[in-house]
């Protein structure tokens, strides 16, 4: 199970508490009248699925109810930076070889 | 050699220690025909399938760890085909045909095990839902039936049908010619006989990239071996798939979860089917060692470890206990993971790709050991006639593009 702290509460908590919430930094089009059948494709269906760092949302329902991001490595699960929306993600290493 | 009742007691009476490998140990070759990335029991079911079928018999089979030691080597066995739209019937349907010959075929008892998969209805959604199903089903012939609580509790004794039960169970659907198979025994099935026809299974030789030609037509794989040039390469790496393809420039609509699997200790005959209850995440049936082989739902976010969270496990361990009480005293054996490379609506992707000579296979999710001599056999229809076999077809790449989706996502209708 993951730790995860919380940037909205800051406080660290078992992964029971959060509910995943996919990819992060993906922004609805701001004109989908314009978009093509490719553009919807990839902004419904497309994902980056890293293997390694990973930017992703999370929401801390048992808590503060708040979405954040996190930075996740996907090889070891370690949690790396959790962050609130709207900021960028910071520069972290993965630690390990 | 021919595995037959006169060779195991030739081989038993010379104390066993006439037995030849099942298949060799190869160094790759400069060029192939058509390489396959990833030797489970899809990738090597389509080298054979190349081999018998289409004469294509300078094939290797590439697999960054051993044999079977991917999806199909941790996945709980489940077979049958009870989908709920055409073309998911007919794919998983073609399977299931494939299944009834496949010991007799490969000369390898995979132990296909006919032994009923019943489907549990705990609410009024479930019942309706299942029973949509059944409907739908039998519009087009395949087995699958209606049963009442206590018709569930006659073909599955150790289920608590107590209608004060947490999960009270309002019926169920039985796909009586459902069951299991042995998933070790598929993978190896399909090695030694694919090899027997002339393709080379290469263990410890993952691929890292694809190469292309200026025209953009596949030239074959780097790997950890160095290059291997090929006319035609199709990718079945399970949750690896999306890295792969990334590197011939198509990005796939998959994301990699965690599944995770469990076994009791064993015990002696006491589970006479299989039973999934999809609105509990609790699938379970009894191997033929005698231990309960019982399958969670996926982890929540995506990964490649390997493993999963405990309480996941726990969750579902819950749910067997409250729905077979019986079970609540056994031990737990051990438990482990798979990656599983999830869809968006929960169908398979087999066919071709925008990249000349490129394939693939993927996306089958929590659910592609059932399907696995029919994907095997689809794919390598794709593969040599550079077109998908009508059974395939409708489960094409571009459907993400379209909009045309087969939508087992919301049929299930649970968070798979």
């Amino acid at each position: 199970m993951l730790t995860i702290l919380c940037p909205v509460c800051n406080i660290s908590a078992p992964e029971l508490e959060f509910v995943y919430a996919g990819q992060a930094h993906i922004s609805r089009p701001g004109n989908p009248e314009e978009l093509s059948d490719e553009d919807w494709r990839d902004y419904l269906f497309i994902r980056a699925n890293t293997r390694g760092i990973h930017a992703e949302r999370w929401r801390h329902t048992h808590g503060c109810a708040r979405f954040f991001n996190v930075l996740r490595d996907t090889c070891s699960d370690l949690v790396l930076a959790t962050y609130q929306i709207g900021h960028e993600p910071p520069l972290v290493t993965l630690g390990r070889d | 050699m021919q595995f037959s009742f006169l060779s195991l007691l030739k081989n038993a009476q010379a104390g066993a220690n006439r037995w030849t490998p099942q298949w060799p140990t190869v160094e790759p070759k400069a060029h192939y025909d058509v390489i396959i990335v990833g030797a489970g029991g899809h990738g090597l079911g389509a080298a054979y399938y190349l081999a018998k079928e289409y004469g294509l018999r300078n094939v290797a089979v590439l697999e960054k760890g051993w044999l079977g030691g991917g999806n199909t080597g941790r996945n709980t066995t489940i077979i049958r085909s009870n989908y709920l739209y055409d073309e998911s019937v007919g794919l998983y349907d073609h399977a299931m045909d494939l299944w009834d010959g496949l010991s007799q075929e490969l000369n390898y008892n995979v132990m296909y095990s006919k032994r009923g998969v019943l489907m549990l209805a705990h609410s009024v959604h479930d019942v309706q839902v299942l029973k949509r199903h059944v409907y739908a089903n039998d519009r087009l012939g395949v087995d699958n039936t209606w049963l009442t609580p206590a018709e569930a509790k006659d073909y599955c004794p150790p289920l608590n049908i107590s209608p004060t039960a947490r999960y009270p169970i309002l019926g169920g659907a039985l796909q009586r010619k459902g069951g299991v198979a042995r998933h070790d025994a598929v993978a190896w099935g399909f090695a030694r006989a694919a090899s027997a026809r002339g393709v080379d299974i290469i263990q410890n030789c993952g691929v890292t990239a694809i190469r292309r030609n200026q025209q953009g037509h596949v030239t074959g794989v780097e790997t950890e071996r160095g290059f291997i040039a090929a006319c035609k390469v199709a990718v079945s790496a399970a949750g690896n798939t999306s890295m792969i393809m990334d590197s011939a420039g198509i990005r796939l609509p998959l994301e990699s979860f965690p599944l995770q699997a469990l076994v009791s200790e064993p015990v002696k005959p006491v589970m006479p089917c299989v039973v999934m209850s999809n609105s509990v995440h609790a699938y379970i049936s009894q191997s033929d060692k005698g231990e309960l082989v019982i399958g969670a739902g996926t982890d929540q976010y995506i990964s490649y470890s390997q493993r999963g969270a405990f309480h996941v496990i726990e969750k579902t361990l819950a749910s067997i206990c409250e729905i077979f009480p019986i079970f609540s005293r056994l031990r737990v054996l051990r438990t482990w993971a798979g990656t599983v490379d999830v869809t968006p609506d929960r169908s398979p992707i087999v066919g071709k790709t925008p990249v000349p000579g490129l394939y693939v296979n993927c996306g089958w999710g929590t659910g592609g050991f059932k399907a696995t001599p029919g994907a095997a056999h689809v794919l390598a229809h794709t593969v040599a006639c550079d077109a998908p076999h009508p059974i395939n077809a409708p489960f094409h790449l571009d459907r993400f593009r379209t909009g045309r989706l087969i939508d087992e996502a919301a049929a299930a209708a649970v968070a798979h």
